[in-house]
């Protein structure tokens, strides 16, 4: 156990601070208020900046424009982009999830049609996982794809489509073997979102925006050619990117939580209780506390799962713990920020009153989702209890 | 940066679970448990044997110096074992506390012993008024005397000496000292068993004026943290393995998703705090500048965890979880004892506010 940075860590984030310095803009804070659509432009050219300096996915191996970074070198990677307070990246999806899948699993001349374009943010990636009826019982989906020559025509609806509205393409599970098992008959394509018949809506949430989409396909042919990984093996390959969105994403999490947390005590101690300021109260102490301390086991959490991943070589289920931590913790933390400002947490951003900028009354209703996407708490548990107690499965 | 365990480190913590399952099986834990004083000579010596009894210590007073993070994966194991008898008394707390404030003399004719395996020892904190706070404490030393009360002393009876916390320092008392009286307190934890130390212009030695011990304190709390994890690690394995085996309406038990998934929280717990302690050690270790701050996040979470994963443990198992016989009633019992010793979650969820909310920057880290 060696919680120091190696020298090779070291040289790798003094290299990132020093691009960073020069290269993050410094006008993200007018831009991020916008909405997503005005804003996207933006961020696409940010990320075509960070592909110029080869920082756009540490992760991937340097022969496709990577930086073979290891885990430890990723984590950096996010903690110094919030450091900075860097805006996101456009292609989150394409560098995150679908980029390491298809060169975990794709043909070379899909590598060299999608790789480089993923990288540059030229083609915006979206997933096509969830159905109406098939959410956290993903493999029961229904979308079909029945094989016509050399293309498969596809029928079906998505929905919870991250970036549907400005996707190019879209990494898409359907069925191609209704007779199999229902795990056994799923294959992933990559598809054109400009094909004909391709339809996509806007699903507007409790927040009030539009994040996410709902995919329409009716008659849409997609190519042989772009069949990800096998013919009905598409479960292993879907489940495969999952495995990445657990691991990776807790990773940028801290910093941003550490923010919150940082901001929150600031507030206590210009806001008043009892006739004292409130970071005098024990009450208020006690959350807060608590609240910071569990910010840093996240990041201990993490660290840990990092070094057994660095042994193993694969993210396992251990990364269900990751996502319970983070989502439940994300979700006490903006109820003591509810708790601590009292009537005027309530206040949306238009309200000339809010505080700083009504962005605690919109976490507290964004963290809600935070315990269902990217799979509930209670799939965690299952996969807990499961893949890592060995307990019976239970459906 | 590496947060898994050295090869070294697994090797020791492997042998240390070997060790603790032969020697120190449930059988033989209760056995203890049911004597007065939970001590047992043969199990002293080969702890000693081990090298156990010197884990930390500078190889000049017949220690093995290792680090904190050994010393913690040792403790996880005993914890596990649930060790009955004065072994976190007198090598962690007692040994901590003489090495930190001790002249190379005082550590010679105190600790050495202790390395050795010939002397058990305990520290007398607590007073009636059980605060953790080293400046409420009101017994004061005159003349090399000590006249009051220390209560909740673990292990006193079987302690060769007791090293006594007072207003103006440190101090030494032997066993068998004229005006020293111990007595037992009946405690929920029948492992680990308390005293009341009376002293009566009793003569005591004095190791360390004005000595800082938050140090010795911070190794102390967390080595209790540590044998929290053991228990919740040994909790949660007897209740998966009984959640798979016993049948209810014709199924294994654990096949229900309201069982599952207490199971799941008993191992988000385990591993949470297993990480806390981990890097608490650490931190202990190198000095680290956040390292008090390692150390309360540690046992503040580990306090609740504990206590949450034996509630979840007993519930998963029913009656059987109510009864005598189960031995998850003594991991919980140590729980609450190590819940309220050397401050409960909320002792240090203000301690952590004040090193957080009163000073200005929580975002600064030691490699920022």
């Amino acid at each position: 156990m060696d919680l120091n940075l190696t020298a090779e860590e070291l040289a790798f984030r003094d290299e990132l601070r020093l691009w960073l310095a020069s290269n993050v803009p410094k006008d993200w804070s007018e831009w991020r208020e916008k909405p997503m659509e005005e804003s996207y432009s933006y961020l696409r050219s940010w990320q075509r900046k960070l592909h110029e300096g080869v920082w756009a996915a540490v992760s991937w191996p340097k022969e496709y424009g990577g930086r073979s970074a290891t885990l430890m070198e990723q984590a950096l990677f996010w903690e110094e982009m919030a450091r900075v307070d860097a805006p996101p990246m456009a292609n989150s999806l394409g560098l995150g999830l679908i980029g390491p899948t298809i060169i975990a699993c794709g043909t070379e001349a899909q590598k060299k049609r999608f790789i480089p374009k993923i990288l540059s943010a030229e083609e915006i990636w979206c997933q096509g996982f969830s159905e109406p009826n098939a959410g956290s019982d993903l493999a029961g989906l229904q979308t079909e794809a029945r094989l016509d020559g050399d293309h498969y025509v596809v029928n079906g609806q998505k929905v919870w489509t991250s970036y549907g509205w400005v996707g190019d393409w879209c990494e898409l599970v359907v069925r191609t073997d209704a007779s199999a098992a229902k795990h056994k008959g799923l294959t992933v394509l990559l598809v054109d979102m400009k094909s004909p018949g391709v339809e996509v809506r806007p699903l507007r949430q409790m927040t009030g925006e539009s994040e996410f989409n709902e995919l329409f396909f009716r008659d849409v042919r997609v190519p042989v050619k772009n069949v990800l990984g096998k013919v009905n093996d598409g479960w292993n390959v879907a489940v495969s990117t999952l495995m990445y969105e657990r691991g990776s994403y807790g990773a940028r999490l801290h910093l941003t939580f550490k923010r919150y947390i940082t901001r929150l005590i600031e507030l206590a101690r210009s806001i008043q209780r009892n006739g004292k300021p409130a970071a005098d109260d024990p009450l208020i102490r006690q959350k807060l506390a608590q609240c910071s301390a569990e910010i840093d086991i996240m990041r201990f959490n993490q660290m840990r799962a990092f070094s057994r991943i660095t042994a193993t070589g694969v993210p396992g289920p251990e990364g269900s713990i990751q996502k319970i931590f983070w989502s439940e913790l994300n979700q006490r933390l903006q109820q003591v920020a509810q708790e601590l400002l009292g009537p005027y947490g309530q206040l949306l951003a238009d309200d000339p009153r809010a505080v700083d900028k009504g962005i605690w009354s919109y976490a507290y209703l964004r963290t809600r989702g935070n315990t269902i996407e990217a799979g509930t708490s209670e799939v965690q548990r299952n996969i807990i209890g499961h893949f890592v107690l060995g307990l019976p499965r239970s459906y | 940066m590496q947060f898994g365990l050295s090869e070294n480190q697994e090797f020791l913590k492997e042998s240390a679970r070997k060790f603790f399952t032969g020697e120190c099986p449930s059988v033989e834990m209760r056995r203890l448990m049911e004597t007065d004083t939970a001590y047992d000579e043969a199990l002293w010596s080969k702890l000693t044997d081990q090298g156990y009894t010197g884990i930390i210590f500078p190889e000049a007073y017949g220690g093995v110096a290792l680090g904190k993070v050994e010393l913690m994966l040792l403790m996880e194991e005993a914890g596990r074992a649930l060790l009955p008898g004065p072994f976190f008394s007198t090598v962690v707390l007692a040994g901590s506390v003489l090495d930190a404030v001790g002249t190379p003399a005082q550590k010679k004719q105190y600790l050495a012993p202790i390395c050795r395996g010939e002397a058990r020892a305990t520290v007398a904190i607590l007073e009636s008024s059980a605060s953790w706070n080293p400046g409420q404490l009101q017994l004061n030393a005159t003349n090399g005397r000590l006249t009051g009360v220390k209560l909740f002393v673990s292990d006193a009876d079987v302690a060769d000496f007791i090293v006594v916390v007072a207003r103006n320092g440190v101090f030494v008392v032997d066993r068998k000292a004229p005006g020293l009286k111990i007595s037992a307190m009946s405690g929920m934890d029948l492992t680990r068993k308390l005293y009341v130390a009376e002293f009566a212009n009793t003569a005591a030695e004095e190791v360390g004026a004005d000595a800082d011990l938050s140090r010795p304190f911070d190794i102390a709390t967390t080595a209790l943290a540590a044998e929290l994890v053991g228990g919740m690690q040994r909790t949660l394995e007897i209740t998966v393995e009984y959640a798979k085996t016993r049948k209810q309406f014709g199924k294994p038990i654990g096949m229900f998703q309201a069982v599952q998934h207490q199971c799941a929280d008993m191992y988000l717990e385990t591993e949470s705090s297993r990480s806390a302690v981990y890097y608490a050690a650490w931190a202990l270790e190198e000095n680290s500048p956040d390292a008090a701050t390692a150390v309360s996040i540690a046992k503040m979470y580990s306090s609740d965890a504990a206590r949450a994963v034996g509630n979840r443990g007993i519930q998963i198992h029913g009656g059987m979880g109510f009864t005598w016989e189960n031995d998850l009633h003594l991991y919980y019992r140590r729980a609450k004892a190590s819940e309220t010793a050397f401050g409960d979650a909320t002792f240090h969820r203000e301690r952590i506010a004040s090193m957080v909310i009163d000073s200005s920057n929580v975002l600064a880290t030691k490699n920022a």
